[in-house]
C-alpha cells in the first residue's frame, strides 16, 4: 500500500504560446509521500502543479491522479478536484466570507453535504490549524500566516487525497512562515500525500521524501533530501544550492 | 496620505477611473452657488435694462412658473428612473454575456454593447421616436405609446450598453486568484460567478453605476428635442409666454440647471464617498 503511486506524471509538455515551459517531465508520487519541487524562478514549477489539478491545460503527456487521466477532453474536473486540494501563494481566501464560511462553502455547495455536519468539521479543522477563536473573522482581519492556514483548512474540508502547495510561504512575513510550515509538517506526519513547490530549503530537507530540482522546464536531478543536499551530482544543482545555502 | 508618494499616484488615478469608461460627473457645491448667482445677477441686469415698472420682475416670473417647471422636472426624473431600471436589467444580462464562456455569446454581446455605447444618445432617441408606433395592438389590447415613454426606451438602450460594460469591468477587477481558488475547490462556473465573484464585484460596480445615473438624468433633457414636455421644453414655452424677453433667458435656464444640480449633486457626492471607501478596502 505504501508504495502505490497516487500521482503519475509521464512526459508532460506545456507551452504558453511559443514558449515551452515544461519540456517532458515525468515523476511519480506514492501515497503518503511528500514531494518537494525546487528550482530557480521561471523553471515551470508552479505550472507543473497547476497541471495536476487541471487549472491549466497541457498539450502532451499524461497525468494520472488516482487513476484519473487529467489530459482527457472528457475529464470530469469536479471528480478530480474532490481528490486534489490546492493552496496558493496569495491565499486567495474569499474576502466577503468569514474564515468559517470559507471552510464550509465548498463542502456544502460542491459536495452538497448537510450544513450541521460541515460546520462541526469546519470548527475542528480551524482548531487543527490553531485558529480557534478566529472562526468569525474576515480574511482582511487576519495576518498572512493566519489567512494561509485558513486556506489550508478550506482545502482539507474537501477531504482530499492529495494536497498541492504552490509557494505557500513566499508572500508571508518571515515570522509567520513558521506557523504555516508547522501546519504542513503536521499534515505530512498524518500521512497526507503532498506536492510542494517551495523555496524553503530547510523545510524541504526535513519534510520531503523526495526532492525534485527543475530548471528550464526539465527535472535536472531528484533524490531523497539527504543525498540531494549533501551530494548533488548535476552542476546546475550544485550552482543553485551554492547560491541558496 | 498616499499623495506624498509619487509612485502611488498613477495607481490612484487608474483606480478612480470608473470601469464603465464614462466621464465621471464631479460636481462641487460652488457649482450650485454659481447657478444661483447667475439667476440673481441676470435678473438684476434685466431689471436695470428694461425698467421694471410695466413688467413683472424676473423673480416674480420664476415664482409664477415654478409649479409648471417643477412638474416638467418631475417627468425628467420619471424618465431617468424608468430608463435606468430597464437599462440596468437588460445591461446586467448583456454584461454576463460579455463574460460568457461560449465564444458566440461573447461576440454577440460585444457587438451589441459596442453599437449602443458608441451611438450618440440623441440619435438613438430619434430612432426610437420614429420607429416605435404611437399605438400598439397586443391581442385585442390597444396600448398607446406617448413620446415620453418612447424616450424611456431610447435612453434605456445606451444605459444598457454602459451597464454591461460596468458589469464586465466589475467582474474583471476581481483578482484572477479568486476564480482559481474557487475552481480548484470544485465549484462550477456558475457557482464561481454567483457565490464568489459577483458578491465581491457588485460593490465595485455601484459607484460607476450611480455616476451613469447622474449622467442619464442630465441627458433626459435631450427628450425636449423630440417634443416631450419635460423641463427644458416647458422652459422654452415659458419664455414664449412671457413674450420672449431676452432678459429672461439666462435666469430661467439657470433655474433649470439649479434643479438638476440639486438632484445630481447629492448623487455625485455619494458616488465619490463610495469610491473612496472601496478604494481603501481592496
Amino acid at each position: 500500500m505504501a508504495n502505490e503511486p497516487l500521482v503519475v506524471i509521464d512526459n508532460l509538455h506545456k507551452s504558453f504560446g511559443h514558449v515551452e515551459v515544461i519540456k517532458g517531465v515525468s515523476l511519480a508520487v506514492s501515497k503518503g509521500e511528500v514531494a518537494c519541487i525546487i528550482g530557480p524562478s521561471g523553471s515551470g514549477k508552479s505550472t507543473l502543479i497547476r497541471c495536476v489539478n487541471a487549472l491549466v491545460p497541457f498539450e502532451r503527456g499524461s497525468i494520472k491522479v488516482l487513476g484519473i487521466e487529467v489530459n482527457d477532453p472528457k475529464l470530469d474536473k469536479l471528480k478530480l478536484r474532490k481528490h486534489v486540494g490546492m493552496v496558493f501563494q496569495q491565499y486567495n481566501l474569499f474576502p466577503h466570507r468569514t474564515a468559517l464560511q470559507n471552510v464550509m462553502m465548498a463542502p456544502i455547495q460542491v459536495l452538497k453535504r448537510p450544513k450541521q455536519a460541515v460546520e462541526a468539521e469546519a470548527y475542528a479543522l480551524l482548531r487543527k490549524v490553531r485558529l480557534e477563536g478566529k472562526e468569525h473573522a474576515y480574511p482582511g482581519e487576519l495576518s498572512g500566516g493566519q489567512q494561509q492556514r485558513v486556506a489550508i483548512a478550506r482545502s482539507l474540508a474537501m477531504k482530499p487525497d492529495l494536497m498541492l502547495f504552490d509557494e505557500v510561504t513566499a508572500a508571508l512575513d518571515p515570522e509567520t512562515v513558521g506557523e504555516v510550515l508547522l501546519t504542513i509538517r503536521q499534515l505530512a506526519e498524518e500521512g497526507m500525500t503532498c506536492i510542494l513547490v517551495t523555496h524553503e530549503m530547510g523545510f524541504a530537507r526535513e519534510v520531503a521524501n523526495e526532492i525534485y530540482f527543475t530548471d528550464q522546464g526539465v527535472i535536472v536531478e531528484h533524490g531523497p533530501p539527504a543525498q540531494f543536499f549533501s551530494a548533488p551530482r548535476d552542476p546546475r544543482t550544485q550552482a543553485f544550492l551554492s547560491q541558496i545555502l | 496620505m498616499s499623495a506624498k508618494f509619487p509612485v502611488i499616484l498613477p495607481l490612484n488615478a487608474t483606480l478612480r477611473r470608473p470601469p464603465g469608461g464614462l466621464p465621471t460627473l464631479r460636481l462641487a457645491p460652488w457649482h450650485g452657488l454659481i447657478l444661483a448667482a447667475i439667476i440673481l445677477f441676470s435678473a438684476a441686469a434685466a431689471e436695470a435694462a428694461t425698467g421694471a415698472a410695466t413688467r413683472a420682475s424676473v423673480l416674480v416670473v420664476l415664482a409664477r412658473w415654478s409649479p409648471l417647471l417643477w412638474r416638467g422636472f418631475g417627468l425628467n426624473i420619471l424618465i431617468s428612473f424608468l430608463s435606468m431600471a430597464i437599462g440596468t436589467v437588460l445591461g446586467a444580462f448583456l454584461g454576463l454575456g460579455l463574460i460568457a464562456v461560449t465564444a458566440p455569446v461573447r461576440s454577440v454581446s460585444w457587438a451589441i454593447t459596442q453599437f449602443f455605447r458608441n451611438a450618440p444618445w440623441l440619435v438613438l432617441l430619434f430612432f426610437m421616436i420614429f420607429l416605435l408606433p404611437f399605438h400598439m395592438h397586443v391581442g385585442g389590447l390597444s396600448i398607446s405609446l406617448p413620446g415620453w415613454l418612447k424616450a424611456v426606451v431610447g435612453l434605456a438602450l445606451p444605459v444598457m450598453a454602459n451597464v454591461a460594460e460596468i458589469v464586465r469591468g466589475g467582474v474583471r477587477s476581481i483578482h484572477p486568484g479568486q476564480w482559481e481558488a474557487a475552481e480548484s475547490l470544485g465549484f462550477t462556473r456558475r457557482q464561481q460567478l454567483w457565490l464568489i465573484i459577483l458578491p465581491q464585484s457588485v460593490k465595485r460596480m455601484l459607484p460607476p453605476w450611480m455616476n451613469l445615473y447622474a449622467i442619464l438624468t442630465t441627458s433626459t433633457t435631450l427628450a425636449s428635442i423630440v417634443g416631450v414636455d419635460e423641463v427644458v421644453t416647458l422652459a422654452g414655452q415659458v419664455l414664449a409666454a412671457e413674450g420672449s424677453r431676452p432678459g429672461l433667458l439666462a435666469p430661467i435656464y439657470a433655474y433649470v440647471l439649479l434643479m438638476f444640480f440639486a438632484y445630481t449633486y447629492p448623487i455625485a457626492w455619494a458616488t465619490q464617498r463610495l469610491e473612496r471607501r472601496y478604494q481603501v478596502r481592496i
